[in-house]
Formats: C-alpha cells, sequence, structure tokens
C-alpha cells in the first residue's frame, strides 16, 4: 500500500516536470511579449531600422510558407501513405522506403536548408524564393505526414475494404471511396501538426526563401518573403539595441500560430473521434 | 476439366496452401444452380477458405495460393486472365459480421451500381428500392434512407448487407456464417429471405449452426480437416450419413 | 474418438429410454407366457395377475413415449440418435398393442376356464412358443443393434400365420360337426387371431430395428 503510493507520488513529480517547462515558456513569453501586441504590431511593416514598428511581413510569409508546404506535402505524403497502406507487398523494396522515410525524419534542419539550397534554389534556379522555401519545408514535413496518414489509413478496418472489393470494386475504387474518406481526420491532424512544425523552422528557410527585410509583401510565389523564426533570429542577433519587447512579441506570436495549429488539430481528431462510430 | 456442367459450380481438385500450410486438399464437387448449399464442419475444417475460393477473394492474402479448377455454368473462374472484378459483380458476399459502409443506407446500397458507373439519380433510386425490398427491409428503412447506416440493428445492418450485395445483380452469394452473430429472430428472419432469394440465385452458405444447415438448405458438404468428406441432400447427411465422420459430427460426438 | 463425452447427459437419456422399453417389452412378454399358460392350465387366478399387468404396459408407453418428445424438443438429434428416438416411438406403439392382445387371450382364458375343455390344446401352446421366442429375440436385437436377428423374425412369422390357418381350419371342422361347441371353438379361434397379430407387430418391431440400424425401410412381410 505504501508502495502504491510512492509510485503515484513518483509519477505525479515526472507528470508536472514534463509540464513545468511549457507552463514556464508560455508564461515568460506572454508576461515580456504580451505588451508588444498591438494591432500596428500585426499589421505593419517593421520601421526605424526593425527598432519600431510591426512584424506584419513576417507573418504574411509565414503563412504563406505554411500553405505552401501543405500544398506540396500533402498530395506527395497522402499518396506515399496509401501506397505503403495498400499497394505495398512485403518485402525487400517496401522496407526500404520505410527506412528512407525513417531517415528522412531524423535529418537534421539546416541539412535540409543546404539541400533545398543546392537543389531548388540553385540546380532549378528557382533562387531563394517562397516555392524554394515551400518545398524544402515540405520535404521536411514528408515523413510526419506519412506516418500520421498511414496510421490512419490502417486504422480503418479490413472489413470496408473486404466489402467493396466483393462488390465487385477495384483497388483504387475502395481506397478512394471507402478507405480515404474515413481516414481523413486522422490525414489532417497529422498534416496540421507537421505544418505547425514546419511553421516554426529555421534553418530550412535560412537560405532557401528567409529575407533580412523586404519593404514590399511578396507579389509571387519567386519572391523572397520574410518569415517570423527568421524575423526573430534577426531581431535577436543582426539588429544592435532591438528593443526586447518586440523580440518577446515576435515569439509570442509565432508561438501563439505553432500552439494555435496544435490545439486546432487536437480538436479536429476529437470531433471526428467522436463523429466515428466503429 | 474441359468445360463446366450446365446449371451448377463445378469445382475439380481444388487445392488451396497459404504458406506451406495446405488448407484445402483436392476439393470436388457440384453445386447446383438456384438452390441453398449448405458447408458445416468444425473451425480450421477449410470451409470459409473454399468459399473464398468461388469469388476469388483469397487473392488478397499474399500467401494464399490454390490449384484446380473452379467453373461457374460454362465459365472457367480460375483461369489466368479472368475479370475478378467483373466476377465479384456476378457472385456476391456477405460476411459474419455485418459491415456497411459508414455512409447513409441509400449510399450503402448504391455503393455497387455507383462503383460499376451507373450513374443516373433515378436508376440508382430504382435499383436502391428493388435492393431493399428483396432483402425484406425497405419497409423498414424506406423513410429514413438518409441515415447513417450504422443507426440500424444488428440484423436490420446485415439486411442492409446483403440488399448492397442484391444490388449489382449477383446470380451466386456466398454467405459466410451470415446468422452467427444475430439474435435468434433475425437469424429466422434471414432464413426466410434465403428462401426467397433461392428462387433466382444459387447461394452457398457456411455455418456453424447445424440446425440452420438442416433448416434451411437442400444440399451439404461436410468438411474437415481441409478435405471434402461427404456432400449429399440434407436429409441424407442429417438422418442417414454415409460416412461415420459425418455422422459423427452431426451427432455431437465429436472427439 | 472420445466423442462421446460431448453428449454424455444426452447418451444417458437415450439409454434411459432404450431401457425402459426393454423393461416394456418384459412386461408384454410375461403377459404373453402367462395367458398362454392360463389359457392350457384353466387358471383363472394368473388370468387375473395378466389382465392387472396391462396398466403397466399402458404407463410405460405414456412415460417413454414424453420422454422421446422432450429429446426430440431439447436435444436436436440428428441422424443415429434421431433414427433410434423416432424407431422408439414406433416400437412402443407395438408393443401397446401387443400387451392390448394378451389382455385378450387372458379374458379369454377366464372365460373357457368356466366352460368344459373343447379339445387338447397343441397348436396353441406351440403358437404361443413361438411368438415368445420372437418377441425375446426382438428385444435383444433392439438392446443390441443386431440387426441378423431380425430374418430370424420374418421366417418365425410365416410359422406362425400358417398355424393360425391351421387352428382356424381345425375349428371350423369342430363346429360343423357339432355346433354347440361353437362358442368355445371361436374363443379359440380368436385366440389364435391374437397370437397371430402379436406376431404381426413383433415384425413391425422388427423393421423399425432395422431401420433404426440402417436408415432403410425394409418390409419385412
Amino acid at each position: 500500500m505504501v508502495k502504491q503510493r510512492y509510485i503515484f507520488a513518483l509519477l505525479g513529480a515526472s507528470t508536472i516536470f514534463v509540464v513545468l517547462p511549457v507552463i514556464g515558456v508560455i508564461y515568460l513569453l506572454i508576461s515580456r511579449g504580451l505588451p508588444a501586441l498591438s494591432w500596428t504590431f500585426l499589421t505593419q511593416p517593421p520601421t526605424h531600422m526593425m527598432k519600431e514598428g510591426g512584424i506584419l511581413p513576417a507573418i504574411v510569409g509565414t503563412v504563406y510558407l505554411t500553405i505552401g508546404t501543405a500544398v506540396f506535402a500533402l498530395p506527395i505524403g497522402v499518396l506515399a501513405a496509401v501506397y505503403l497502406s495498400e499497394y505495398a507487398k512485403p518485402g525487400r523494396f517496401t522496407r526500404l522506403i520505410r527506412l528512407a522515410i525513417v531517415n528522412l525524419a531524423g535529418v537534421p534542419s539546416v541539412v535540409y536548408g543546404l539541400f533545398g539550397l543546392g537543389l531548388f534554389v540553385m540546380l532549378f534556379r528557382f533562387g531563394a524564393s517562397i516555392l524554394s522555401g515551400s518545398l524544402t519545408l515540405a520535404i521536411l514535413t514528408l515523413p510526419v505526414i506519412i506516418t500520421a496518414s498511414e496510421e490512419a489509413l490502417s486504422a480503418v478496418p479490413q472489413s470496408f475494404r473486404e466489402a467493396s472489393l466483393a462488390l465487385g470494386a477495384t483497388k483504387w475504387q475502395t481506397t478512394a471511396r471507402v478507405v480515404l474518406p474515413n481516414a481523413i481526420s486522422g490525414i489532417i491532424t497529422g498534416l496540421i501538426l507537421g505544418v505547425g512544425r514546419a511553421a516554426g523552422e529555421t534553418a530550412p528557410i535560412l537560405f532557401t526563401v528567409a529575407a533580412f527585410y523586404l519593404r514590399d509583401l511578396p507579389r509571387s510565389i519567386y519572391d523572397q518573403a520574410m518569415a517570423l523564426p527568421y524575423h526573430l533570429y534577426v531581431l535577436s542577433t543582426q539588429v544592435p539595441n532591438a528593443p526586447p519587447r518586440i523580440q518577446w512579441g515576435t515569439a509570442l506570436v509565432l508561438l501563439i500560430i505553432v500552439l494555435g495549429m496544435n490545439l486546432i488539430a487536437a480538436s479536429v481528431r476529437t470531433r471526428f473521434r467522436r463523429a466515428k462510430k466503429w | 476439366m474441359v468445360t463446366g456442367v450446365p446449371n451448377s459450380i463445378s469445382v475439380r481438385d481444388f487445392n488451396v496452401w497459404y504458406g506451406d500450410l495446405h488448407a484445402l486438399t483436392n476439393v470436388s464437387i457440384e453445386i447446383p444452380f438456384r438452390d441453398i448449399t449448405a458447408l458445416i464442419g468444425p473451425s480450421g475444417c477449410g470451409k470459409s477458405t473454399f468459399l473464398r475460393g468461388i469469388n476469388r477473394m483469397n487473392d488478397l492474402i499474399p500467401s494464399a495460393r490454390s490449384t484446380g479448377e473452379i467453373w461457374i455454368g460454362d465459365r472457367n473462374i480460375t483461369a489466368p486472365g479472368t475479370d475478378v472484378v467483373e466476377l465479384r459483380k456476378d457472385v456476391g458476399m456477405v460476411f459474419q459480421r455485418p459491415n456497411p459502409f459508414p455512409k447513409s443506407i441509400f449510399d450503402n446500397v448504391a455503393y455497387g451500381p455507383r462503383v460499376h458507373g451507373t450513374t443516373d439519380r433515378s436508376r440508382l433510386s430504382a435499383i436502391v428500392e428493388g435492393s431493399l425490398k428483396r432483402a425484406a427491409i425497405w419497409d423498414e428503412v424506406k423513410d429514413v434512407l438518409h441515415k447513417s447506416a450504422f443507426e440500424l440493428s444488428g440484423g436490420q445492418q446485415q439486411r442492409l448487407c446483403i440488399a448492397r450485395a442484391l444490388a449489382v445483380e449477383p446470380q451466386v452469394m456466398l454467405m459466410d456464417e451470415p446468422a452467427s452473430a444475430l439474435d435468434p429472430i433475425s437469424t429466422l428472419k434471414i432464413e426466410e429471405l434465403m428462401h426467397e432469394l433461392k428462387k433466382d440465385i444459387t447461394i452457398v452458405i457456411v455455418t456453424h449452426n447445424m440446425q440452420q444447415a438442416a433448416r434451411v438448405s437442400s444440399f451439404t458438404g461436410f468438411f474437415l480437416s481441409g478435405e471434402l468428406i461427404e456432400f449429399d441432400e440434407s436429409s441424407v447427411i442429417f438422418t442417414r450419413p454415409h460416412d461415420k465422420r459425418t455422422e459423427d459430427y452431426v451427432t455431437g460426438r465429436f472427439g | 474418438m472420445d466423442g462421446a463425452q460431448t453428449r454424455k447427459s444426452f447418451d444417458e437419456e437415450l439409454q434411459e429410454m432404450k431401457q425402459d422399453i426393454l423393461k416394456m417389452g418384459s412386461v408384454v412378454e410375461e403377459m404373453l407366457a402367462g395367458s398362454v399358460k392360463a389359457l392350457r392350465d384353466r387358471d383363472v387366478a394368473l388370468a387375473d395377475e395378466i389382465i392387472a399387468k396391462d396398466d403397466v404396459v399402458d404407463e410405460y408407453n405414456l412415460t417413454i413415449e414424453q420422454h422421446c418428445l422432450r429429446l426430440l424438443a431439447l436435444q436436436q438429434p440428428m441422424a443415429r440418435d434421431l433414427r433410434m428416438i423416432a424407431a422408439g416411438l414406433y416400437i412402443i406403439k407395438d408393443v401397446e398393442r401387443m400387451g392390448d392382445y394378451a389382455l385378450d387371450i387372458a379374458k379369454a382364458a377366464k372365460k373357457l376356464a368356466g366352460m368344459a375343455p373343447v379339445k387338447d390344446l397343441v397348436k396353441i401352446p406351440q403358437m404361443g412358443r413361438i411368438v415368445q421366442r420372437m418377441l425375446h429375440d426382438s428385444l435383444h436385437a433392439f438392446v443390441n443393434h443386431d440387426v441378423e436377428a431380425i430374418s430370424e423374425i420374418a421366417r418365425e412369422d410365416d410359422e406362425v400365420d400358417a398355424l393360425y390357418r391351421e387352428v382356424r381350419d381345425e375349428m371350423i371342422a369342430l363346429i360343423e360337426g357339432d355346433p354347440k361347441l361353437a362358442l368355445r371353438a371361436v374363443e379359440l379361434v380368436l385366440v389364435a387371431r391374437y397370437l397371430e397379430r402379436i406376431a404381426d407387430h413383433i415384425t413391425n418391431v422388427g423393421e423399425r430395428i432395422a431401420y433404426m440400424e440402417t436408415g432403410q425401410i425394409r418390409e419385412l412381410h
């Protein structure tokens, strides 16, 4: 009986240790960054060598990059997951593919940045642009999306596939009409989580899209853009005498965006889970 | 075999392996059209494997391999190059646990025709109504076709699955223990249904329930350890079977 | 193959049913032997005993029938078991009728005991012995699943039929010779008839036993 209580205490303490840093970070950012938030801050570009003004271009850039990442990562990721889950026959080739995906997840993000630089910026001559940045971030996000999608697909009961095939549907028809629609919630959750992570990456966008300062908002995908993570780095290291308030504010906005996306993902998952009857 | 036997499903020396496991050994049988044939036997005897051979569903299992021939009328369905998709339109299947799609009742029944190219709304409505009537469930669902299939009871869901299978107008219906997950009243309703359906459709049912096999079928096949031991009229199998193993099984004195 | 364990209680009930049929048959055997003896020995007391025994037979008939119906409803018997229970239902009908005929013989014995004997009885006791043997053999075949014994019964039935015709002809001659003997002679013909009918019922039982074993229905008459 006493042993039980020890263990409960131990588990409780561990949980607190895990949660504390998160609470700490949030508290820190809110207390230091909240004063910076204002309508101006969110809708105006930086002025006076970034010592004043707002961070609108960075917000816009991050949004564009997020969308771009999703546009490239989602189709490729989902189709890859479909292949692995529904079509791949167990064997050496399939194991190789899965190994590749696992490895992809382990690549340091700065290496992605260099990769993106070499391939998209230079070889394909897209230059430093939203296009290059999105493509690079997309590759970084692929493992998350593929894994989440595959899990969602395999969670669909085999009995649905059997029923569909027994009616004379082809494998693709079964996948498209029965399996995918029922895996959507898992796929979307994976997408939001993956893209949320990509939004906060600094190294991959360093060489592929991020600009120190742009006067105008980007007008095409071939333009460079500012981005929140890089902007934060810039404010913290490249701008002498940058008001700390602005730095904290930028960090807070980035955090809100990323945390916000995670919360959306969680609620999507919960709502779909309740609606699921199987 | 050079050609099939008219008006029956003819099986000749049918074998199935799962990897190294020899699941079915040299099964030969002639199942008459437009009647009900029951397949009985203890767990693991191969009757479900045999059933799934008739609509080539064993193909879905990567380690499965088969030899021998199965003819439906004058079509050899085990011939290489058989269009399995077309075959499954002609040979429907109902599973042990009702497995309606997470869609509306209407969309469940319309799934088959849609997949095969029917898109005209009025045509689909007619097919859905006809199939639900044939499955003896129309009156219960005609006002709630848009509702999710999961709101139906177990017995209703199974009749819905039968309607869904009927919607593609099969010639043969394979039923793998269709009533084993259902209550007695639903079971009897489905048995009644089978009597009606057998006027146009050949029904092959695998069942653990001997009384059901006796009630429902005209012919019965007894499987044991992957072999077909005896196949005869049900009245013979259940009153004076020829093989002692069959008798031991039907009298419940199986060691 | 120790499948017997899987339906132990059912097997026990089937055994019980068989034993009951055997007991019923034994009582009828007694009635048969006793009634013919009572006739020959002009023993009214014995005849009364026999008459009382018929109630026992009727009781068995009812209880065994109920038992069989219960087994049919509750145990879903198939194949061999089903045939045995169905055979059982028919057999008790035949045995019950045999008991009734033995009862009739006992009544005739009482009647004739009060009158002067017509002649020495030879053929009727002979018929009685054969029929007793037939009954005994049929019960043996039932218990031991012995289909071979059945063919003996068919042959013996022919013997009994022949003897009946002889008795009938004898009595007709007797009546033609002396009409005053008519009452007693007719009783004797009736007794012979009862014995012939008992033999017929035993043949029915034989057919049922063969069906129980083989699943084939074969006429023995």
